[in-house]
């Protein structure tokens, strides 16, 4: 297997305080990843350095080889490195299958002079994009949404409406923030199984997430941060059994970390 | 809405404003309408610009800087160097579009209230940009300024010139109502293409909308390049009618009144500013029979249809009209 993402010496500082220190770690191609670590760890930022929201104080990202770390978010999304958000955030004011034709934005073939003058050019990016997002609606179980308003979702629709929005981007890398926060143990399942559905895409996928059963159960390995920094990694059973990772977890006994 | 309804719908829009108010001016004298009429179209385009920066999630009350810059653009390339006033017309919005895309790539990076007080701002440093500049002739402006002239190709006159015309009025009538049409039907395409989408997307949501590779900070500058081309243009053209420029031409208050017409009309509907312009200006005028309390029951009038009416004038009845593909 060859590393898709590499994650190299990444630091961030905030003033005083550093968020993330010197965290290096690779991703595999079509490798299910997960970070976690308790509340304030660096997920998120970690995160948001590597979809180029924040810049690095120190180190870098590099995907497929070319550093992708500092440079602006579209740039890293047009690259193949696409994020989903941690709060429910979709285009709220547009339908479902809106928000997902509107993210196929990358796949644009005609230019926006092209859309306002409605060459031949657009009007196949429009056909095209309408099948895509109903064929990816389907395949999330969003079909039956898809003329919904999306603020009118219910909560575990929005996750998935998420994910959709990544997908059209056509990533080869998807980062996911937290996908199964706020979910009972019925809906995690099902977006665990989504998940995996999503990888066998081809899709390579890195997530956050404080939801221990899930991800022991979904990760081909895992990352474990504590205080901005890198305390372990390895497989699920690893982790498990992992005396670092238990102390990191201060107080909480092996029930917390899903044995 | 059916296609067919559209289409009539547009039809007898354009019998309306080209045939049948030309000929009503005509038939009952009240030549005095064709200047108010004349106001309405180009102070609608340059609302129509405001607008669009709404469309992407932006406050802005700066469109009189540019309606100003326009029209001195305009005034001083036709009295100081003989430019004629229809090459001036498009140099005047591109102009602004320039100066725009220079004030824009830095400002458009603040959201809500604060990209509302820089444009706020904006105006005034126009004003006083006015009164310093030499070229701009500081307080005294520049007046008397030549009618527009002829413009011929191969020896056909597609436009007369404007001085020799027995009234200038239902000519300047016409040509900015040819140019509200045309600006607003192509806002219209805007909107229902994919820009439309992009531009939505971004007032929606700004970090999803880049984390989906829509690049930004290039759309939101595209669209206030085009808002200020707009009020760029409809600023030259109200100078050319006037045949006069000062600093305050174009002032705080007339900003402001581009944002309250794309209010009173509707953010969501892309006909709202002119329908608001309309409705805004007209009430105004009717007001003026009531002396001292034209501003009181103008004001009270309009913010209680704003309360009443969150969505615009439009959303009464023309739902079909959304702007949406």
């Amino acid at each position: 297997m060859t590393a898709i993402l590499e994650v190299k010496g990444v630091t961030k500082r905030f003033g005083g305080l550093v968020a993330v220190n010197d965290v290096a770690f690779s991703v595999d191609e079509r490798e299910i990843l997960s970070v976690i670590g308790p509340n304030g760890a660096g997920k998120s930022t970690l995160f948001m350095l590597i979809a180029s929201f924040l810049t690095t104080s120190a180190g870098e990202v590099r995907f497929r080889g070319e550093r992708i770390s500092n440079l602006t978010p579209h740039s890293v999304a047009r690259r193949g490195v696409v994020r989903t958000f941690q709060e429910t955030t979709i285009f709220r004011g547009m339908t479902v299958r809106e928000n997902v034709i509107v993210a196929h934005h990358l796949r644009a073939e005609a230019s926006l002079l092209g859309y306002f003058l409605g060459t031949k050019a657009a009007r196949h990016d429009h056909e095209r994009f309408g099948a895509s997002a109903d064929e990816i609606l389907d395949f999330l179980g969003l079909g039956d949404q898809r003329h919904e308003l999306a603020s009118n979702l219910p909560h575990g629709h929005l996750r998935a409406l998420g994910i959709a929005i990544g997908l059209a981007t056509d990533p080869a890398v998807l980062l996911l923030d937290e996908p199964f926060a706020g979910m009972n143990h019925d809906e995690t399942m099902r977006a665990v199984e989504m998940v995996r559905k999503v990888r066998e895409r081809g899709v390579t996928l890195l997530l956050v997430e404080h939801d221990m059963s899930a991800v022991m159960k979904i990760s081909d390995r895992i990352v474990v941060l504590n205080f901005g920094e890198r305390i372990a990694e390895g497989t699920p059973s690893e982790i498990q059994s992992n005396d670092r990772v238990i102390e990191a977890y201060l107080g909480t006994e092996d029930d917390m970390i899903g044995l | 809405m059916t296609r067919s309804a559209q289409i009539g719908l547009v039809a007898t829009f354009l019998a309306a404003v080209l045939i049948l108010v030309p000929w009503l001016i005509e038939a009952t004298g009240r030549w005095d309408l064709y200047y108010t009429l004349t106001s309405v179209a180009l102070l609608s385009i340059a609302s129509a610009g405001v607008w669009l920066t709404f469309y992407i999630g932006r406050i802005n009350i700066g469109q009189g800087a540019y309606a100003l810059m326009g029209g001195y653009v305009s005034a001083v390339l036709v009295v100081k160097y003989g430019v004629s006033f229809w090459l001036t017309l498009p140099i005047a919005g591109l102009a602004c579009a320039g100066a725009s895309i220079l004030i824009g790539v830095t400002i458009l990076r603040l959201r809500g209230v604060y990209f509302a007080m820089i444009t706020l701002v904006l105006t005034e440093v126009a004003r006083l940009s006015a009164l310093a500049m030499p070229i701009t002739n500081g307080a005294k402006g520049i007046s008397n300024i030549p009618l527009p002239g002829a413009v011929e190709i191969f020896g056909i006159t597609l436009i007369p010139d404007f001085a020799t015309l027995e009234s200038v009025k239902p000519a300047f009538y016409y040509l900015a109502v040819i140019l509200m049409i045309l600006c607003f039907a192509g806002m219209y395409r805007l909107v229902n293409s994919r820009l439309g989408q992009l531009c939505r997307s971004l007032q929606q949501n700004e970090e999803l909308a880049s984390s989906i590779g829509v690049n930004i900070a290039y759309l939101r500058v595209l669209a206030y390049a085009i808002s200020s081309f707009l009020g760029g243009m409809g600023g030259a053209i109200f100078i050319a009618i006037s045949r006069s420029v000062y600093p305050s031409s174009f002032a705080v208050q007339d900003s402001i009144n581009f944002m309250l017409n794309c209010f009173l009309g509707g953010l969501g509907y892309v006909f709202g500013p002119m329908l608001g312009t309309l409705v805004l200006y007209f009430g105004w005028d009717l007001l003026f029979l009531t002396g001292k309390w034209q501003l009181l029951i103008f004001s009270t009038v309009l913010i209680a249809l704003i309360v009443m009416l969150p969505n615009g004038l439009l959303s009464i009845k023309l739902r079909g009209w959304r702007a949406r593909p």
